[in-house]
C-alpha cells in the first residue's frame, strides 16, 4: 500500500509539469499583460517598455517558463504583478476561506444526498423518488451563477434575512456566527450541484445493489427491512460513490470560483477572477498548480479509501 | 403422518411492463418430515419462482395469486410480515445457485453467519460466534476460527457454498429450499456439496426441495419428484417410478437427455426440440403441444388436468395419453379431502 502511494505520487510529478507548461502557454496566448493591465494610463510608451523588459517579459516563453520553475524548485512563488505582494502569503491568505466554504459544502450536499437517494431507490417510482429526481436534475442543471443571484434577490435583497456577500459583516463582530451567517447562501448554492449530482449516483448505485443476489441471502435470513437496506444494501452502494466524490473535487473547485465571486466571497475562487482580469501571470500559475495538485491528490486519495473499505481490492 | 408443508394449486403473477405475466400455474404438492423432493425442468420453468412463493420472496412486482401455502398447519399466504420474518432462516432457509454472488462481499463470514443465529436463536455475540465456528466445522470448512474472519473474496465457490449451508442449517430449519445449489460448481466439488446436504439432512432430519435441471442429482438425492414445464407440474412420482416408468412426453424426453456414461461421448444428446413458450405467449390447450410428438387436435384445444393414474396413486401426469388409465379429477379430490 505505502508504495502504491510512493508510486502514485511519482507518476503525479511529470503530470503536474505537463498541467504548468500548458498553463504557461495558455496565460501567455491570452491578449494583454500584466503591464498593461497596472500600469497608470498616462505613462509613456518608454516607461511600458521599461517596465515590460525589468519584469522579464520581452525575454522568449520558455525562458520565462525556465525562471518561473526555478524560483518554484526553491520554494518562492513569485511576486502578484499588480499588488507586488508575495503570491504565498496571499495564497495562505485565501486559502482558510476556501477551504471552509468547499468542506462545509461537500459535507451538507452529501448529508442531503445519501438519505435521499436512498429513500428514492427503495421507494422506486413512488412520488417521493419522481420528486427527488426532479429535484436533482434541477440542482444539476442550474448555474451556480444564476442559482446565486437568485438567492441574493430573494434572501439578502427581498427578505432581507441574510447578507449579499462578503464574510464577515464590514466594521462589525468578526464570531463565528457572523461567519456562519454570511456562509448560509454560498455553501447552498454550491451544495445544490453537488447533491443534486450526487443523489441520482445513490439512487441507481443503491437500485443497482437492491437487485443482487446476497440481498435475497440477507432476507432469507429473516432480517428487518431496515437491517437489509442500511447494513447489507448501504454499503455495497456507497462503494462507486468513493469514485464520485473523488470526482466532485474539479466541479468543486469551478463552482467554488463562480460562486465566492458572486457572494464576494475572499477566498482561492475570488482570486482566481481576479488575476485573471489583472493579467497576474505569477497569482494564475500559482492557483492552477494548487487546483492540479488538489485535483491529483483527490484521485489519490480516493484509491486508498477504496482499498480501505473494499476488502476484495488490494493495491500492491 | 400430517404433511410438514402442502401447497395447493399455487398461482404467481408478476407485474410487468408489459402487464401481469403468470410465471407458476396450478402447482400443487407436499412434502413429509425429512423427505427431499426434487423439483426438475428447463430454464424458466418457475422452480425459482415456486421456492420464492412459499417464502414470500418474490420482489416488488411479485405475489401469489392464488392457491394456499399450508407449511406446519400455518397459512403462510396469510400471516404478516413479521410472523414471516420470524420463519426465514428459522423454520425455513434457502441456499441459492451462485455462491460467489450469494455472500455479502463486504461483511465477513462470520458477520453473516452469526446474524441468522442471534436473530432466531437469540445466542449473545459470544455465544453465536462459537456457534458460527461449530457450523463451519461441521460442513467441513477447516480453520474455522480463520475463516470466520475472512471475507468471502477469500474462499473457493465450494467453500462458500458450504458457507451458505452452514447459514441453512445454523437455525436446525425443518425445511431447506434449495435452489440448484451445485449447478455453479464443478463435477468434483458438486459430488462432495452433494454428499455433505445427504449427511446433514439425515443427522438433522431435515426436508428439502431440491431444485435442479440435473436428473442425475435428483436420481442421487430425491425421494420423489415434480417434473416442471411452463410453469406448471406436468409429472409427479416417486424417483423410482419417475426414471423406471416416465409418462409424460416431457419427462421422456428429459430423461432421454442425459448424457450416459457407456455412449461415445462424441454422441449427440437426445434433447427435446423446440423451444419453452414465453409467459406472454403461452399455447391454448396443453403447453407442451408446440414440442409434443404425439399431439392431436385435442391436445391444442383442451387443457389436460394433472391427474392421478389408477395402478399407482402417487404418480400423477397431464397429459390426454393416459386419460383412461388415469382417476378421475373428482375421484382424486375425494382421496385427498
Ligand atoms: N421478477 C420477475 N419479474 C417478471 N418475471 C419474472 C420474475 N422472476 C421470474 N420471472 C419469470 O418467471 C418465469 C419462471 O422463472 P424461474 O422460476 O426463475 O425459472 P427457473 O425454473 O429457471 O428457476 C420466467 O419466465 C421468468 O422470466
Ligand atoms: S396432452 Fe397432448 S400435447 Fe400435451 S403432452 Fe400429452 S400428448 Fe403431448
Ligand atoms: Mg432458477
Amino acid at each position: 500500500m505505502f508504495q502504491y502511494i510512493i508510486r502514485r505520487i511519482l507518476i503525479a510529478i511529470p503530470v503536474l509539469f505537463g498541467v504548468t507548461v500548458f498553463t504557461f502557454f495558455v496565460i501567455n496566448m491570452a491578449p494583454g499583460n500584466p503591464v498593461d493591465m497596472y500600469v497608470n494610463p498616462s505613462a509613456t510608451p518608454q516607461q511600458i517598455a521599461l517596465a515590460k523588459e525589468q519584469l522579464g517579459l520581452n525575454d522568449p516563453l520558455w525562458v520565462q517558463y525556465g525562471h518561473w520553475l526555478g524560483q518554484l524548485f526553491q520554494g518562492n512563488l513569485g511576486f502578484s504583478y499588480s499588488t507586488r505582494e508575495p503570491v504565498t502569503s496571499m495564497l495562505i491568505e485565501r486559502l482558510g476561506p476556501t477551504l471552509l466554504l468547499m468542506g462545509t459544502s461537500l459535507i451538507v450536499a452529501y448529508l442531503i444526498a445519501i438519505p435521499l437517494g436512498i429513500l428514492s431507490a427503495t421507494r422506486q417510482y413512488s412520488w417521493i423518488d419522481y420528486l427527488t429526481t426532479g429535484f436533482s436534475f434541477l440542482g444539476v442543471s442550474i448555474p451556480h451563477f444564476f442559482l446565486g443571484l437568485g438567492a441574493i434577490y430573494i434572501f439578502a435583497s427581498k427578505l432581507e434575512l441574510l447578507p449579499t456577500g462578503g464574510m464577515n459583516t464590514l466594521g462589525g463582530t468578526t464570531g463565528f456566527g457572523d461567519t456562519f451567517f454570511h456562509m448560509i447562501l454560498p455553501v447552498l448554492v454550491l451544495a445544490t450541484g453537488i447533491a443534486g449530482n450526487m443523489v441520482r449516483y445513490v439512487r441507481s448505485s443503491m437500485i443497482d445493489v437492491l437487485g443482487k443476489d446476497y440481498l435475497r441471502t440477507a432476507r432469507a435470513k429473516g432480517l428487518r427491512n431496515f437491517i437489509v437496506t442500511n447494513k447489507h444494501a448501504l454499503r455495497n452502494a456507497l462503494i462507486p460513490i468513493i469514485t464520485i466524490i473523488g470526482m466532485d473535487i474539479p466541479l468543486l473547485i469551478g463552482g467554488a470560483v463562480v460562486t465566492e465571486q458572486v457572494f464576494q466571497w475572499p477566498g482561492l475562487g475570488q482570486l482566481t477572477i481576479q488575476s485573471i482580469g489583472s493579467r497576474d501571470y505569477s497569482a494564475l500559475m500559482a492557483l492552477n498548480l494548487i487546483a492540479a495538485i488538489a485535483v491529483l491528490v483527490s484521485n489519490l486519495l480516493t484509491d486508498v479509501v477504496y482499498s480501505i473499505v473494499d476488502p476484495r481490492i488490494k493495491y500492491e | 403422518m400430517a404433511n410438514l408443508l402442502d401447497v395447493n394449486n399455487l398461482q404467481t403473477v408478476f407485474r410487468t411492463d408489459k402487464g401481469e405475466v403468470t410465471s407458476v400455474d396450478e402447482v400443487s404438492f407436499s412434502l413429509k418430515e425429512g423427505e427431499t423432493l426434487g423439483i426438475v425442468g428447463e430454464s424458466g420453468c418457475g422452480k425459482s419462482v415456486t421456492s420464492l412463493s412459499i417464502m414470500r420472496l418474490l420482489g416488488k412486482g411479485g405475489r401469489v395469486k392464488h392457491g394456499s401455502v399450508k407449511f406446519k398447519d400455518r397459512e403462510l399466504t396469510n400471516l404478516s410480515e413479521q410472523e414471516m420474518r420470524n420463519i426465514r432462516g428459522n423454520d425455513i432457509s434457502m441456499i441459492f445457485q451462485e455462491p460467489m454472488t450469494s455472500l455479502n462481499p463486504l461483511l465477513t463470514i462470520g458477520n453473516q453467519l452469526m446474524e441468522g443465529i442471534r436473530l432466531h436463536l437469540k445466542l449473545s455475540k459470544k455465544q453465536a460466534k462459537l456457534y458460527a465456528i461449530d457450523m463451519l466445522k461441521k460442513v467441513g470448512i477447516p480453520r474455522a476460527e480463520a475463516i470466520i474472519n475472512e471475507y468471502p473474496h477469500a474462499l473457493s465457490g465450494g467453500m462458500r457454498q458450504r458457507v451458505m449451508i452452514a447459514m441453512a442449517l445454523s437455525c436446525k430449519p425443518n425445511l431447506i429450499l434449495a435452489d440448484e445449489p451445485t449447478t455453479a460448481l464443478d463435477v468434483t466439488i458438486q459430488a462432495q456439496i452433494l454428499k455433505l446436504m445427504k449427511k446433514l439432512k439425515n443427522e438433522l432430519n431435515t426436508a428439502i426441495i431440491l431444485i435442479t435441471h440435473d436428473l442425475g442429482v435428483v436420481a442421487e438425492m430425491a425421494d420423489k419428484v415434480i417434473v416442471m414445464y411452463a410453469g406448471q407440474v406436468v409429472e409427479e412420482a416417486d424417483v423410482y417410478t419417475l426414471f423406471d416408468s416416465p409418462k409424460h412426453p416431457y419427462t421422456k424426453g428429459l430423461i432421454k437427455s442425459i448424457p450416459h456414461l457407456d455412449n461415445d461421448s462424441s454422441e449427440r444428446l437426445d434433447s427435446i426440440p423446440g423451444t419453452v413458450p414465453t409467459l406472454q405467449h403461452m399455447p391454448k390447450g396443453c403447453r407442451f403441444h408446440t414440442r409434443c410428438p404425439f399431439a392431436t387436435e385435442r391436445c391444442i384445444n383442451e387443457k389436460p388436468d394433472l391427474l392421478q393414474l389408477k395402478e399407482n396413486e402417487s404418480h400423477s401426469v397431464r397429459c390426454f395419453l393416459y386419460d383412461s388409465e388415469q382417476l378421475d379429477k373428482d375421484v382424486r379430490e375425494e382421496v385427498n379431502s
